[in-house]
């Protein structure tokens, strides 16, 4: 069904569509009219689930735990300050390989407070252990999230879905909406593989030993470094999997095809530009002027999935260019931003070397004008590699003052 | 790019439903074969009364630049005295079009570099039985008349199905009354080439 | 769903002596239970048994004369605390030497 709504109505709906059990949120602009919407399902019986009203983000996370560890499927979503607040649990639903989805509708981080869009709040939870999607559309939020809920199901590691407040959250843009019946052929029940069972009591996520340790029944228990050391390889694992979960999906529904990410106008680049979530989208625009008036051969390769970062493949599709421009929405404060740390780290090992350019945009939603992505592009891929020492610094784009 | 991006600024204030208007028109536009329709509301801090705009991209191809709107072709303003506090035709391309919701008739509206449009809507909300300043349904019935781009039934329909609940015939009822009576000027001297 | 490349490691323990080997090398007293007062074994049926409920190492047994696992015990003092007839008295390890 063909539908304009906000992208915060677009996924309520897909976490409907997924037949989540129980919903544990706490208000926090811009993601608040997400789960208003969920409540609003729940309280018209459109939507057969438990609605737990918490007094955090840290009880909506913690309640999450508790559901999916009973064996249903739980729903949460924050932004910003919120997901800093649930960051211990965050932590723990990750080490104790639970199935969770949760949407991060993405806001920069206070202080000074704002509530307007960058993507600070979720890298800052890159190092947790959940798998982290970012969509530049309302099809991929109601799409991505479907995939979540198998994904996170099968490989047992939370799941992350994040996109844009406001430039998704607050926009309004056409998508479809799948029928029920087919995500249900999509999206087995729930399952997790530690569920209680009051027949057989457990401890779930006790404490270890540095070192190996005996059970009671005599047997060797992994020490906290290999329980680490597993989620770490199933995560690397997890990257092939989002790739079948990907094309069950299109079978079914006849959308997908990039999971991982998604080149546009790269198959001739000289230069690519890389970005996640909205800004990609916008990109493709600039591309088309740089192509058009300049005879650049720009492309955008747009990443879809951050956590686990698939290295071989953004090393397969940059492999050959001349430059690539990072534009990213979050900072490693002191250093440069985290997604051209991990694209250059994956150019590593290229013959040649592409030219990787760092530009800092829009942190607490600043303007990010198409006519200055153009610019700022063009005169990049203008002087890339011309440079006698190149610089690693990132460029900041609209600076007020 | 194929094909153009028609670019229309809505600017209301908090409360006065803008958003719920370019909202509608989005879905009309979408059902009038427009593949491609994005509404971006004043990202953030709205309160009642404050001066809000809101950013409406419609094309036959899929929009993918989010950014809101600089160079509108259309601005609507869904209350004239706002016009005292903003600058609501900043950006607006020569030759492009106007419509205001005012009691003045339209030779005290002209404008030079811009074809305006204008109806009284809050008197003719109140007449199709709305409650005094319900003025968003009343607009768009301007804003279609002026524009020519979307037809009214498509228009009313999608007025009736937003406002299910809340006086949907008499929502649609001032639209069709502001269709009506909507006073359009003539394009201005010289003759720009920006409207599309 | 295929999970066969999925070992989904946890750290998960049930209750039962011995998840951290053989700990009753780690005790400084004894608890020793004192049969005339422990409640089910004065009726004989099954009652209280909270000594079993809050040991920490499920070493005590859920008898009618609850037994308990020196291998095991810490000697926390746990079941001493909680037994409501003073039946659990902890005794210094240094009584048992010779044994």
């Amino acid at each position: 069904m063909n539908t304009i709504e906000s992208g915060n109505v677009a996924a309520a709906m897909a976490v409907k569509l997924a037949r989540a059990e129980v919903i544990a949120a706490y208000p926090i602009t811009p993601q608040t009219p997400l789960t208003e919407k969920l409540s609003e399902m729940i309280d018209r019986g459109e939507l057969d689930a438990e609605y737990v009203a918490v007094e955090s983000e840290h009880s909506a996370l913690a309640v999450c735990i508790g559901a999916a560890s009973a064996g249903v499927r739980p729903f949460t979503a924050t932004s910003a300050n919120g997901l800093l607040y649930m960051s211990e649990q965050v932590h723990w639903a990750a080490g104790a390989r639970l199935p969770l989805v949760m949407c991060v509708v993405n806001r920069g981080v206070g202080a000074p407070w704002t509530v307007w869009n960058d993507h600070q709040d979720a890298i800052s939870q890159r190092d947790a252990g959940w798998i982290q999607l970012f969509v530049k559309d309302h099809q991929e939020i109601m799409d991505t999230t479907l995939k979540a809920f198998r994904l996170a199901e099968e490989v047992s590691i939370p799941v992350m879905v994040c996109y844009d407040g406001y430039y998704l959250s607050h926009t309004y843009m056409p998508f479809d909406a799948p029928e029920q019946e087919r995500v249900d052929r999509f999206l087995p029940p729930f399952h997790y593989a530690h569920t209680l069972d009051p027949s057989h009591p457990e401890n779930l996520n006790s404490v270890t030993m540095p070192d190996t340790r005996t059970d009671v029944h005599g047997e060797t228990a992994p020490s906290y470094m290999d329980i680490r050391h597993n989620l770490h390889r199933e995560m690397v694992q997890a990257i092939d999997r989002l790739e079948a979960i990907d094309a069950a999906f299109r079978e079914l529904f006849g959308r997908g095809g990039h999971p991982l990410m998604e080149p546009w106008r790269c198959d001739d680049a000289e230069f690519v530009i890389v970005a996640m979530g909205t800004l990609a989208n916008q990109f493709r625009d600039v591309v088309e002027r740089l192509r058009e008036q300049d005879g650049i051969r720009a492309g955008v390769l747009a990443i879809h999935l951050y956590r686990p970062f698939p290295n071989d493949r953004v090393q397969a599709a940059l492999a050959g260019v001349r430059g690539v421009l990072v534009y990213e929405k979050a900072l490693s404060y002191g250093n440069q931003g985290p997604l051209y740390g991990d694209v250059r780290s994956a150019l590593y090992d290229c013959e040649p070397r592409p030219a990787v350019e760092n530009f800092i945009v829009g942190l607490g939603g600043a303007g990010i004008r198409t006519g200055e992505l153009y610019r700022t592009a063009r005169q990049a891929c203008l002087e890339i590699g011309r440079q006698e020492t190149p610089d690693d610094a990132p460029h900041w784009v609209g600076l007020g003052v | 790019m194929s094909d153009p991006i028609i670019e229309i600024r809505w600017h209301g204030r908090g409360g006065q439903g803008a958003i719920t208007a370019a909202k509608i028109v989005a879905e009309a536009a979408f059902r009038s074969g427009y593949g491609g329709a994005m509404m971006a509301p004043t990202f953030g801090t709205e309160r009642r009364g404050a001066p809000v705009h809101t950013s409406l991209k419609i094309a036959h191809h899929r929009i993918t630049d989010l950014s809101p709107i600089e160079t509108p072709d259309i601005v609507v303003v869904l209350d004239h005295m706002i016009m005292g506090e903003v600058d609501v035709t900043a950006g607006l391309k020569p030759g492009g079009l106007l419509v205001l919701n005012t009691p003045r008739p339209l030779q005290r509206c002209l404008h030079p570099d811009y074809r305006v449009a204008v109806a009284p809507v809050n008197e003719i909300a109140e007449q199709a039985g709305l409650r005094r300043g319900i003025v968003n349904s009343g607009i768009i019935g301007a804003f279609g008349r002026a524009s020519g781009l979307i037809e009214l039934a498509v228009l009313t329909d999608c007025i009736e199905r937003e406002f299910s609940g809340k006086r949907p015939r008499e929502n649609a009822e001032a639209a069709r009354l502001a269709w009506e009576r909507t006073e359009v000027g003539s394009m201005p001297k010289p003759v720009a080439a920006a409207a599309r | 769903m295929t999970r066969d490349l999925f070992e989904i490691m946890t750290s998960n323990a049930e209750a039962g002596p011995g998840d951290a080997g053989r700990t009753g090398s780690w005790r400084v007293e004894r608890p020793v239970i004192d049969l005339a007062r422990c409640t089910p074994a004065k009726r004989g049926k099954a009652a209280c048994h909270l000594c079993w409920l809050y040991c920490p190492d499920g070493v005590i047994s859920k008898d009618l004369e609850p037994e308990i696992l020196l291998e095991y015990c810490k000697g926390c003092g746990i079941c001493a605390e909680e037994c409501p007839t003073q039946a659990i008295r902890m005794v210094a390890e240094a009584e048992f030497v010779e044994e």
